[in-house]
């Protein structure tokens, strides 16, 4: 069983910038044994963990071990594979995200996502940050709240003069700001971000770095990094996924290893299979 | 004396790729050369129509009757009913058309689509002679039972029917074009909070609309160069009417009567049937002019 961190962690070992421990943050997902299967495979299984508000959590491990297979379980991305099953529990503020009432469409606006590789659409940048107010028919005062968006995803200077120019001129850095600004537009709760950099250079990548650490005094936000640097850099709570490989039945299943804040995960990890994986020894 | 240089060059000619070449650029040659054959062949006795007739009086004449005395050359009443009846063609078809290929490409689950898009393509390669005779004998009779004052012949049974004869061609290609937008894009607009009407209204026609223009041009350039159902259905009166329960004689619909009737060659009316050839042929060719250039205009490039 995985414990959680507020239950291991006294809230003393946190990161030094990081206001509180998270035994006193309010719980924004409550995940609950969660298993996630294609066809019948499981993908990832057994997974629980919490993420906290105003924190930046990263979820790490090796390819295919299941990651946007679990950061797509908040927003209800997995409802749109025919083939995707998911069992467990999420609670969103004590809601069953999953319960029968509950409509996916409402859970994305509440719940953003940012993809891992730019996707603005092929329109003009105005209307790639306008596309989601107007479809919630927040009509009134759009230019004002495609500005803030835009501002808060630190793009504005460099668009400001060239709203009406198609979203596919932008640099792919700019595109992913764009694609960020776009998820702000509606004004989530959580933003979700699978890989937001892997596509960058470094100059566009410490800038989205640098976004996070902005964003997260108004939203959750919960990244999937490839990157252990980046989580060190900007991840509150980290948690660490493996593979685990049945050779009698040829399955192979992603299981949560260690969450933990993120710098105890670095530093003093209590599984050696994180240890391994942090000081690249492993994957 | 070095070595390393000849390895760069040439070691055996490749025959085989020149030849690949060559029998390509044939293929493409025939088709450009045919099209040229035929509008020559289309030109030249079309000019010496317009030698007799005068362009003024072809194009703004109100009255057709190319084969009594006294011979009058006024297209305008083909065009008009060539017009109608393609009106209604397209009035069913891009309607119908654009929604099968939204619920096939968005909605459909996989086993629905995998059954339902070859259904569709096999309703395309229907004969057009079947789609006439149902027409006249299953439609219109079917209008008259609903009380409508409908003539036997009239332009919009056969409008309707040509319509639905192209529902396939504008569903199977806007498909294609709306399964070619990437995935990516929808999972965007869904993760904004949008619904499926949504993504496809705002997401996916958009992106596919120049593959949609495209399905378009061609179910009317079909509807307009549709010649059997033109003829059984819409009838082989040259007047000049939109109105759709009245007969009317199109384009095609003459042109083929009049082909196959028994007019001696190099006659007036021989050549009238080159005449109003070209006008169709010219017709057609600026609609896709003008489509193309309407496509260029509001494509959204993704990628
Ligand atoms: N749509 C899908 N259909 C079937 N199987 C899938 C699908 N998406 C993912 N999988 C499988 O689920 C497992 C986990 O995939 P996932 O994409 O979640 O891994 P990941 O940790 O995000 O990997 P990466 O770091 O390479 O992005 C893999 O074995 C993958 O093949
Ligand atoms: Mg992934």
């Amino acid at each position: 069983m995985v414990m959680t961190a507020a239950e291991r962690i006294p809230g003393v070992e946190v990161r030094h910038d990081a206001p509180s421990g998270p035994a006193l943050r309010e719980v924004v997902f409550d995940v609950e044994d969660l298993t996630v299967a294609y066809g019948g495979k499981s993908a990832l299984s057994g997974v629980s963990l919490e993420v906290y508000k105003n924190f930046v959590t990263a979820f790490i491990g090796p390819s295919g071990c299941g990651k946007s297979t679990f950061i797509r379980c908040f927003n209800r991305m997995n409802d749109l594979i025919p083939s995707a099953t998911v069992d467990g529990t999420i609670l969103y503020h004590g809601e069953d995200l999953y319960g029968r009432e509950v409509d996916p469409v409402e859970v994305r606006r509440l719940i953003g996502m940012v993809f891992q590789k730019p996707n603005p659409f092929p329109k003009s940048i105005f209307d790639n940050v306008a596309f989601g107010p107007r479809v919630l028919g927040l009509k009134d005062g759009l230019d004002d709240r495609v500005r803030h968006a835009l501002e808060q995803a630190a793009l504005w200077d460099e668009v400001k003069s060239r709203l009406k120019e198609s979203a596919l001129s932008l640099s792919g850095g700019q595109q992913q700001r764009l694609c960020i600004a776009r998820a702000l537009a509606v004004e989530p709760e959580v933003i979700l971000m699978d890989e937001p950099a892997s596509a960058l250079d470094p100059i566009s990548t410490t800038r989205i770095e640098d976004l996070m650490d902005e964003l997260k005094r108004e939203y959750t936000i919960v990244i999937v990094t490839h990157n252990m640097q980046q989580a060190a850099r900007v991840a509150d709570m980290t948690a660490f996924f493996s593979v685990e490989v049945d050779e009698n039945r040829d399955a192979r299943t992603g299981i949560l290893v260690e969450y933990d804040v993120t710098s105890k995960i670095f530093t003093n990890p209590s599984d050696q299979r994180t240890e391994d994986y942090v000081t690249g020894r492993f994957g | 004396m070095q070595a390393a240089a000849p390895r760069l060059r040439v070691h055996r000619r490749r025959w085989g790729e020149g030849v690949v070449k060559g029998a390509l650029a044939l293929c493409a040659l025939v088709s450009i050369a045919t099209t040229i054959g035929i509008v020559a062949a289309l030109l030249e006795p079309s000019l010496e129509f317009f030698r007799e007739v005068s362009l003024v009086d072809f194009f703004s004449g109100t009255d057709w009757a190319p084969l009594f005395e006294p011979a009058r050359f006024g297209v305008l009443p083909l065009i008009v009913g060539t017009l109608s009846v393609t009106f209604w063609a397209v009035v069913v078809a891009v309607p119908f058309g654009l929604g099968a290929a939204i619920y096939l490409s968005e909605y459909a689950r996989p086993g629905v689509r995998k059954a339902l898009k070859p259904a569709l393509e096999v309703l395309a390669g229907v004969p057009t002679v079947v789609y006439g005779y149902f027409a006249l004998v299953t439609f219109t009779p079917f209008l008259r039972s609903l009380g409508l004052d409908v003539q036997i012949f009239n332009a919009f049974s056969a409008g309707v029917v040509m319509g639905i004869m192209i529902i396939p061609t504008v569903a199977s290609i806007s498909e294609d074009a709306m399964n070619a937008v990437p995935q990516s894009l929808r999972d965007g607009a869904y993760a904004l909070g949008s619904n499926k009407l949504e993504v496809s209204v705002r997401i996916v026609v958009p992106a596919a609309i120049s593959g949609i223009v495209a399905s378009f041009v061609l179910g009317i350039s079909r509807a307009v160069g549709e010649t059997m159902i033109a003829l059984l259905a819409a009838g082989q009166l040259a007047q000049l009417t939109f109105v759709p329960f009245e007969p009317v004689e199109t384009m095609t619909a003459f042109i083929a009567a009049t082909g196959i009737g028994d007019v001696p060659t190099g006659s007036i009316e021989y050549k009238t049937i080159f005449a109003v050839g070209l006008t169709l042929f010219v017709m057609t060719l600026a609609m896709n002019l003008f489509a193309i250039r309407l496509v260029r205009k509001y494509r959204e490039v993704y990628e």
